[in-house]
């Protein structure tokens, strides 16, 4: 790897590309989950009665379709991220190691 | 309401407060509860060790060198990695607790579970490819890939062991009570037992022994909740509205189950325990551990998402699992231990205390062969994650301490390996030893207290040096061990540990978890302290940085497969 010349790799296009692109959504997910789990911990904390809500007539409250929706996001938020790298981040990473190895 | 308000405040981590629920009852009611020797558990808990025993002797064979032994050769497939990830997380107390916490309170049991998982997001979205990618068999590799090897593997290797030694005597404390009570063994024997086969995995088996043992585990407790939740739906047409409406006819809270209730009574401490639960997940040193096993970023990638999978779907269950357990066995007095007069109260009179509802519905749907199956599977669960544990613990004093600090690298693989197999057996011993002497002491504040210390050291450390270039090594040191020593010490001055350990009259720290304000201190510690670093080792170290950042971004470079 001595051959590797860093600057060359930092300033090619495709390496920027694939980082900006990378970093921009990997954060927007991150952002995301946390958003919703502290979201459902200060509706916890401060709108018990919005969560104790009833859906329809049954006794099934609006609490728990939260929380398993925030289960659920979160497997959703994996395969989502793991869908676009296997894609986009993984042909751009191919592309570059063929350009520089 | 008053019993939860205890549960919330006595301990950080609702799971291992409902273990110390088993504990706190002490040696009184445990010698009355004490089951008879339970066999059918027994034989089904024998065929699991003997089979285990045996991939270890298969394990041992092949294991010949240092990566053999710490990553089992980088030869585990993603979908392999993420069973044996949510085999290393699904532990016998999330298991119980949570499925105890959900039959005593409903909803409030689901807050736990949740804030369990989302820590998996974040591990893949920032740490699990970088590591891969920089990395070859601890996390330390990662942090002191630009840094001085000295100072910061010492450093992560600390705090390795102290998030190691708390989770492990949490543990052991547990399984001993557990199997106590499962099993109608003595507590002692209960102890050895797991030490020792512990001992025996990692020391002959390394990494593939245990990923062995984590993926059969996993298997068995996802295999055995799937069908009890299964027979619990059944039941009631697989309606979860008709189980739900007969939970709130049956508990004694109505419906107040299906709503919050006092457990996040105050903000500031759920969001810290959040935040530990968080964050806390991406710095356990034994589920870092766990993606140098996979040949590269890609399978490291797909390795979380299995598992985020696996662990999602398991606390489906035990939510499925607590709701079954106020329809099958509120209305049934024979799980209860009964007054005077034949009356009972249908959540604190359960025999063995709320955290053995899960057990007690596994008789109620399928009998004393279903009994059996359950306990056991519980017992291999502890287990397996006491055997990740003592494994992450060893690999740090024989890769990080003993090969990189105290030999400077000139050590041969076959002295390393060895001394990490001397370390395995030192730390089950200790373990041993701790857990006899722990057992009756409260032990909750322990797992609470494992996870701040890897969010506010091991996290901050291992993302600044990754993603920040500005990190140097004197940054580094000084933010994480502010991050190590403020948690521990706010643990200490709370309540926990300060009123309900020493006997002090008045917690020193209000709240019960102390991630809210560690974090940020070991980041701002790092962030400062780098900056005002003008050395020429910080230079050199900031010059530095690109090399690591491509080669974390793309992998160029990465420590190829261990394959052979």
């Amino acid at each position: 790897m001595a051959s590797l010349d860093h600057n060359q790799v930092l300033r090619s296009p495709q390496f920027q590309d694939l980082v900006r692109q990378r970093a921009r959504f990997a954060w927007t997910l991150s952002i995301a989950m946390l958003i919703i789990y502290f979201g459902f911990i200060l509706l916890v904390a401060f709108a018990k009665p919005l969560l104790a809500a009833k859906i329809g007539d049954g006794v099934t409250s609006l609490g728990i379709i939260l929380g398993l929706g925030v289960i659920v996001s979160a497997f959703v938020l994996t395969g989502i991220y793991v869908q676009r790298a296997n894609s986009r981040f993984d042909e751009l990473t191919r592309r570059l190691a063929r350009e520089f190895i | 309401m008053s019993r939860l308000l205890i549960l919330a405040t006595a301990a950080f981590v609702a799971l291992d407060a409902n273990l110390s629920g088993i504990m706190a009852a002490g040696p009184d009611l445990g010698a009355v509860q004490r089951q008879p020797l339970n066999w059918t558990a027994i034989i089904m808990f024998l065929a699991f060790v003997l089979g285990t025993l045996g991939i270890t002797y298969r394990a041992a064979a092949q294991t010949k060198s240092a990566a053999d032994f710490y990553a089992a050769g980088g030869g585990i497939t993603g979908f392999q990695n993420g069973l044996a990830i949510a085999g290393d997380y699904m532990s016998a107390a999330s298991f119980l607790g949570i499925s105890g916490l959900v039959f005593a309170s409903g909803f409030d049991g689901l807050i736990y579970s949740i804030g369990f998982l989302v820590g998996w997001p974040i591990v893949l979205f920032l740490i699990a490819e970088r590591l891969r990618n920089l990395g070859k068999f601890t996390f330390s590799d990662v942090a002191s890939f630009r840094l001085d090897q000295t100072q910061i593997r010492i450093l992560s290797a600390v705090g390795t062991l102290v998030v190691v030694a708390f989770y492990l005597i949490a543990q052991m404390v547990g399984a001993g009570k557990l199997i106590e009570l499962l099993f109608g063994l003595d507590y002692l024997y209960a102890v050895i037992i797991v030490g020792v086969l512990m001992i025996v995995y990692v020391a002959f088996g390394g990494m593939k022994a245990t990923t062995w043992v984590q993926i059969i585990k996993a298997c068995l407790l996802l295999a055995g909740a799937t069908l009890m939740s299964l027979i619990v739906l059944w039941r009631f047409g697989f309606s979860p509205e008709a189980m739900f409406a007969e939970a709130v006819r049956t508990h004694p809270r109505g419906d107040a189950i299906m709503a919050p209730g006092a457990l996040v009574a105050d903000p500031v401490s759920a969001i810290s325990l959040g935040l530990a639960l968080m964050f806390g997940t991406a710095g356990l040193p034994h589920i870092l551990m766990r993606f140098f096993t996979v040949s590269d970023a890609q399978a490291a990638r797909k390795s979380v998402f299995y598992a985020t999978g696996f662990i999602a779907y398991f606390y489906i269950l035990t939510f499925i699992i607590g709701f079954g357990a106020i329809t099958f066995l509120m209305n049934d007095p024979s799980f209860f231990k009964l007054g005077a007069n034949g009356a009972y109260d249908k959540v604190r009179d359960i025999l063995g205390g709320t955290n053995m509802a899960a057990i007690h519905l596994a008789t109620a749907t399928g009998g004393s062969l279903f009994l059996g199956f359950i306990s056991a599977v519980a017992f291999a669960t502890i287990l397996a994650v006491v055997a990740g544990l003592t494994l992450s613990g060893a690999s740090a004093v024989s890769h990080d301490l003993y090969a990189e600090v105290i030999a400077r690298g000139r050590v041969s693989e076959q002295k390393e390996v060895r001394i990490s197999k001397f370390s395995a057996i030192a730390i089950g011993i200790v373990a041993i030893i701790l857990g006899y002497i722990f057992e009756n002491q409260n032990v909750a504040f322990m797992v609470g207290l494992a996870f701040a210390v890897a969010a506010s050291c091991n996290f901050p450390v291992l993302l600044m040096s990754v993603l920040w270039k500005g990190t140097t090594t004197r940054g580094a040191l000084v933010g994480g061990l502010l991050g190590l020593v403020s948690a521990v010490a706010m643990v200490v001055l709370s309540k926990a540990v300060w009123v309900q350990t020493f006997g002090f009259a008045r917690e020193l720290f209000p709240y019960d978890n102390p991630a809210i304000f560690s974090m940020p201190i070991a980041f701002l510690g790092i962030w400062a302290i780098s900056k005002f670093d003008t050395s020429s080792r910080a230079k050199a170290e900031i010059a530095s940085f690109d090399a690591q950042y491509i080669r974390s971004e793309t992998g160029i470079g990465a420590a190829a497969a261990h394959a052979h």
